[in-house]
């Protein structure tokens, strides 16, 4: 890793968010992901999945590193391939934004367009499929792999800790995988941090990356108890709050960004102390998109 | 016009577990107008309060994308396919 772009994977800037955050109880502050390398929080868990592949011998440099991705994953997987010399395939659901799957292909990756009607829970699917009969894959399987949330108890945790001089009182961050909220847990939590975790309201949503898991396939690595408070937000208050962290705080967010800072404002109304609320990937990946439309 | 809307598992308890529905149209608007009169509360899920393809939706005839096509003016032509599919993935 040394001497690599893989060096900048983490050491994300907290920044405040006082125009957000006015008037209420808790100050309110952004874990900014979109400033690692491969522009989203996932070059965490991609580069501790790599690396724990090839410390076991899975990844021996003959054979393909494969997941499942609505596309942050399929980027820093393909990212992190490309440094350590491994090929990449991806299965991600067909008729995502442009930029997701122009990037990973940018980057050395072959994608494999899934049923776009059977979502990211499709893309699953095929990628075990797949891992089943090819035995020159190496599933990393985010959805399963323990180094998936190991990367945010050794990294994403103690950073915002640091970070925050130990002033930090509670940590927001949107379910997906679960790898975020279930690692900054396992590291903050014993710190007498509270743990918000925050899903879509219903089923059909548009806060890419996150599962409204009463409908989805459950990430094997996923336990509701890491969280202290649950939350749920709609996608058009959502795209409110992303256009609102544009325009007056000048962060420039994936929709996700937007939910996971509106979760957070509402915590912030009624608890005293300092949210961090991590904004995992930035706006441009959907400028294709009609949410900048 | 008669047409075959496929959808997906995040649409598919609004029209009774179905993951297709046929409908009569000669617009997307009257397409999806036909679905909501048999399986109230569709619509809202898929167009706003101002009656676009809400921003999270996108929706296919044939192979175009109806944003393209006029939005819920776009036509349908008799035995089209369309397609309502999330704009984004989740995790």
């Amino acid at each position: 890793m040394r001497g690599t772009i893989l060096e900048h994977i983490g050491g994300t800037p907290l920044v405040p968010l006082p125009r957000i955050g006015a008037g209420l109880r808790a100050r309110l502050w952004a874990k900014l992901e979109a400033f690692n390398p491969g522009g989203s929080v996932k070059d965490r868990a991609a580069l501790w999945m790599v690396l724990a592949a090839e410390a076991d011998g899975r990844l021996d440099g003959a054979r393909t590193i494969l997941d499942a991705t609505s596309g942050n994953t399929g980027v820093a997987l393909a990212l992190v391939g490309a440094v350590r010399g491994h090929r990449v395939q991806l299965c991600m659901p067909d008729k995502v934004s442009e930029e997701r799957k122009r990037i990973a292909r940018a980057f050395g990756a072959t994608i494999v367009l899934t049923d776009p009607l059977e979502g990211t829970d499709g893309a699953i699917v095929e990628a075990r499929a797949r891992a089943a009969r090819d035995a020159n894959l190496v599933y990393v399987d985010q959805y399963s792999n323990d180094a998936n949330p190991l990367a945010h108890r050794e990294t994403t945790g103690p950073e915002i800790w640091e970070q925050s001089g130990g002033a930090v009182t509670h940590f927001v961050a949107g379910v997906g995988t679960s790898g975020t909220v279930v690692g900054v847990s396992a590291a903050l939590r014993r710190r007498g941090v509270r743990i918000v975790a925050v899903q879509p309201d219903q089923a059909l949503h548009g806060i890419e990356g996150w599962k409204h898991m009463a409908s989805a396939l459950r990430p094997a690595i996923w336990n509701e108890s890491v969280a202290d408070l649950h939350l749920t937000v709609g996608t058009d208050d959502a795209v409110a709050m992303t256009r609102r962290l544009a325009r007056e705080e000048g962060i420039f967010s994936g929709p996700s960004g937007g939910a996971a800072v509106l979760a957070a404002a509402r915590v912030a109304a009624d608890e005293a102390g300092n949210i961090v609320v991590l904004i995992a990937d930035g706006g441009e990946r959907y400028l294709s998109t009609p949410l900048w439309g | 016009m008669a047409v075959t809307v496929r959808l997906p598992g995040s649409l598919r308890d609004a029209v009774g577990g179905a993951n297709k529905v046929e409908a009569k149209g000669a617009t997307l608007e009257e397409v999806f107008g036909d679905i909501e009169r048999r399986h109230p509360g569709f619509r809202a899920l898929v167009l706003d309060d101002g009656g676009a393809i809400r921003t999270y939706v996108n929706v296919y005839i044939g192979d175009q994308d109806a944003r393209a096509s006029g939005g819920t003016k776009a036509p349908v032509s008799d035995g089209a396919e369309i397609m309502v599919i999330p704009a984004m993935a989740g995790g």
